[in-house]
């Protein structure tokens, strides 16, 4: 058994106990001794990385609920019939902007359309949106730097002064600008936006860790046996670089997320005839003095999807690495 | 210093050039900015080409885009369609929203820091976890969420302060926004400084400070927060390009008539001299900003010295 496994074990298992919001960093490092009794003794075969990392996750309280938010969000946004039987374009003009009534636990809008209907089915373009866009930036931001970081030289050059073009424009101006001349009504512009924007980010970790994990003795051991750069790059480095990318995927979901509602809210999202929580908190600020549920119950469902997301990031990052921040 | 200060401003030139170019490309090329003078009317060709003609628009969008920045250097932004110059229009909005953004990171320096520094030095207590609650959940209500939500309460609710901004915007009106708009960098700010206080809390030059005998309060302040505070100012510094393009935000809740508000105006009605000309100033203000925060490591860390 590798010596490494055996702090790494304790530290772990002596986290179990508490319910602390561990922010980036491993809280139990600094525990003293005997605060949190070990729950496991660190017997039995040493895992490596992913099944270590699974043995946290599953025993992180937050991980678990976020996990089960996110998988319940992930349900009724393919099924939202399974909780709300109503029709989300149903207007009801005499009930505009009443409150909540039975069968009508949120209320109706300005047009009549029951609220609680259309918060349901607005999970679906939330959703959508954010993991297209973190799939297609995670993808090509990893291609992109782990080609960059593994040849180097000038194709490395060119990819950092392009991120550094992507990192001068302010997102949310950019989109209103790039969007508000597209008229599709459907989800793809602003998934294609939000890749446009977002890859850079990812390209950037990612050239990082390849650069790290390029130096490892295991990879010079493997070129010294005379793999070729595919085989290095596929079987050797990526999978010791890829964990990084996997948390900053995950906790840019979150804020993808958020985007796509700032933008809709501006106007520049997703268009009408898609339910969206960003349309419908546009829709109702206006009327924030006299109907506040109008906006309060999209407002809440959409921040507790990011909280939801941002939160599994973070126990990802955790569990992936303790030092990362 | 000097030949690093130089090096840097060469840097910025690509970064410039490219940024601007793909704002002007996304303004002028995926966009008509002559058919959206005429509104819903079909325009008479021969005035369009005339407008073409006089707005440039008939050349290549690269000579368009030289001619642009030509006149931009030479401190001639264009007119709005409106007839009025882009840099009226800049004259009145961009103090307003500079003083929002002020605002904005005074609040998130002074009470992100201060918040980290708590929270990092008594980590894994009740305090430190309630702080990490805090920044979570402002982390994931996105701006224009809390802005509405402090607007609903402060405002109208329970009455203590403006629900929206006059148009001269003082600096007492802008205090709500200002929080609605630092809130998320807030909460960076604090994970931040917890996260290097608590990191640089174990150092040795700590253990040395306190074992020469040092008053608490001079230890934190001198020793430990001087250290903590280099990531933080990284952040701050880029931050300002965010803050003021999240101004967009901010200030069409509370109806403040600055960059946001000219460039969401602009943007709406394609007025595309208004949007390039302030996009290219933020641009501008973003990649200074960086630079400033790349010579202030050398103030805040003495080891770091540019050759």
């Amino acid at each position: 058994m590798p010596e490494s496994y055996v702090p790494k074990e304790a530290i772990t298992h002596g986290d179990g106990g508490t319910a602390a919001l561990a922010i980036g960093e491993a809280e139990s490092l600094e525990r003293p001794p005997g605060a949190g009794p070990p729950s496991a003794p660190p017997t039995g075969k040493p895992r490596g990385l992913w099944s270590d990392a699974w043995h946290d996750l599953r025993r992180n309280p937050v991980f678990v609920i976020s996990g089960l938010v996110i998988i319940f969000l992930a349900i009724i946004a393919i099924w939202p019939q399974l909780i709300a039987t109503g029709n989300p374009y149903r207007a009801d003009l005499a009930k505009a902007q009443a409150g909540a009534e039975p069968g009508h636990p949120f209320g109706f809008d300005t047009q009549g359309r029951d609220v609680y209907t259309r918060v349901v089915y607005g999970a679906r373009a939330s959703i959508t949106v954010g993991t297209c866009a973190t799939a297609g930036a995670a993808l090509l931001g990893s291609l992109l730097g782990a080609l960059a970081g593994f040849y180097g030289g000038w194709g490395d050059n060119l990819l950092s002064r392009t991120a550094d073009i992507f990192f001068g424009i302010p997102v949310i101006l950019g989109g209103l600008v790039f969007l508000s001349v597209i008229t599709s009504s459907t989800v793809w512009p602003v998934v294609g936006f939000i890749v446009l924007l977002g890859w850079p980010q990812v390209a950037r970790i990612a050239r990082g860790s390849v650069v790290t994990a390029k130096q490892n003795d295991y990879v010079q051991a493997a070129r010294a046996l005379g793999a070729g750069n595919r085989r290095m790059l596929l079987r050797h480095i990526a999978p010791n670089a890829i964990a990084p990318v996997i948390v900053v995927a995950t906790i840019a979901l979150g804020t993808y997320i958020a985007l796509e509602a700032t933008l809709s809210y501006l106007g520049a999202g997703l268009k009408p005839p898609t339910v969206s929580w960003g349309i419908d908190i546009s829709a109702a600020s206006t009327y924030i003095r006299n109907a506040p549920h109008m906006l309060l119950w999209p407002a809440g469902a959409l921040s507790i999807t990011v909280l939801a997301f941002i939160m599994l990031g973070d126990a990802v990052r955790d569990a992936l690495d303790p030092k990362l921040r | 210093m000097g030949r690093y200060v130089i090096r840097r401003l060469l840097q910025m030139i690509p970064v410039f050039i490219g940024s601007t170019f793909l704002i002007f490309f996304m303004v002028y090329a995926l966009g008509d900015p002559v058919a959206a003078l005429f509104g819903d009317k079909a325009p008479d060709p021969a005035t369009v080409q005339r407008i073409r003609r006089d707005l440039y628009l008939d050349q290549p969008l690269w000579k368009q885009y030289l001619h642009y920045m030509g006149q931009i250097f030479q401190g001639n932004f264009g007119t709005a369609f409106n007839g009025q110059p882009v840099t009226e229009l800049m004259a009145s909005a961009f103090p307003i929203t500079l003083r929002l953004t002020l605002v904005a990171i005074v609040i998130e320096m002074i009470v992100g820091i201060v918040l980290g520094v708590f929270s990092g030095l008594r980590r894994g207590r009740s305090v430190d976890t309630s702080v990490l609650v805090f920044t979570l959940v402002v982390v994931s209500i996105p701006t224009f969420v809390s802005g509405y939500l402090l607007q609903f309460l402060f405002g109208v609710q329970w009455n203590w302060v403006k629900p929206s901004v006059s148009s001269e915007a003082p600096l007492d009106e802008l205090l709500l926004p200002g929080v609605a708009l630092a809130l998320v960098s807030l909460a960076y700010v604090t994970r931040l400084t917890r996260t290097s206080i608590a990191e640089n809390a174990r150092a040795d030059y700590v253990r040395t400070a306190i074992a020469k005998g040092l008053p608490r309060h001079r230890v934190i302040t001198r020793h430990l927060l001087r250290n903590s505070l280099i990531p933080v100012v990284t952040f701050i510094g880029t931050d300002i390009g965010a803050l003021m393009g999240g101004a967009i935000v901010t200030e069409r809740i509370f109806n403040i008539h600055g960059v946001g508000f000219q460039l969401y105006q602009g943007i709406l009605r394609q007025n595309s001299p208004t949007v390039v000309g302030f996009v290219t100033i933020l641009v501008l203000i973003f990649l200074v900003a960086n630079l400033l925060v790349d010579l202030l490591y050398a103030v805040l860390d003495p080891r770091i010295r540019y050759a």
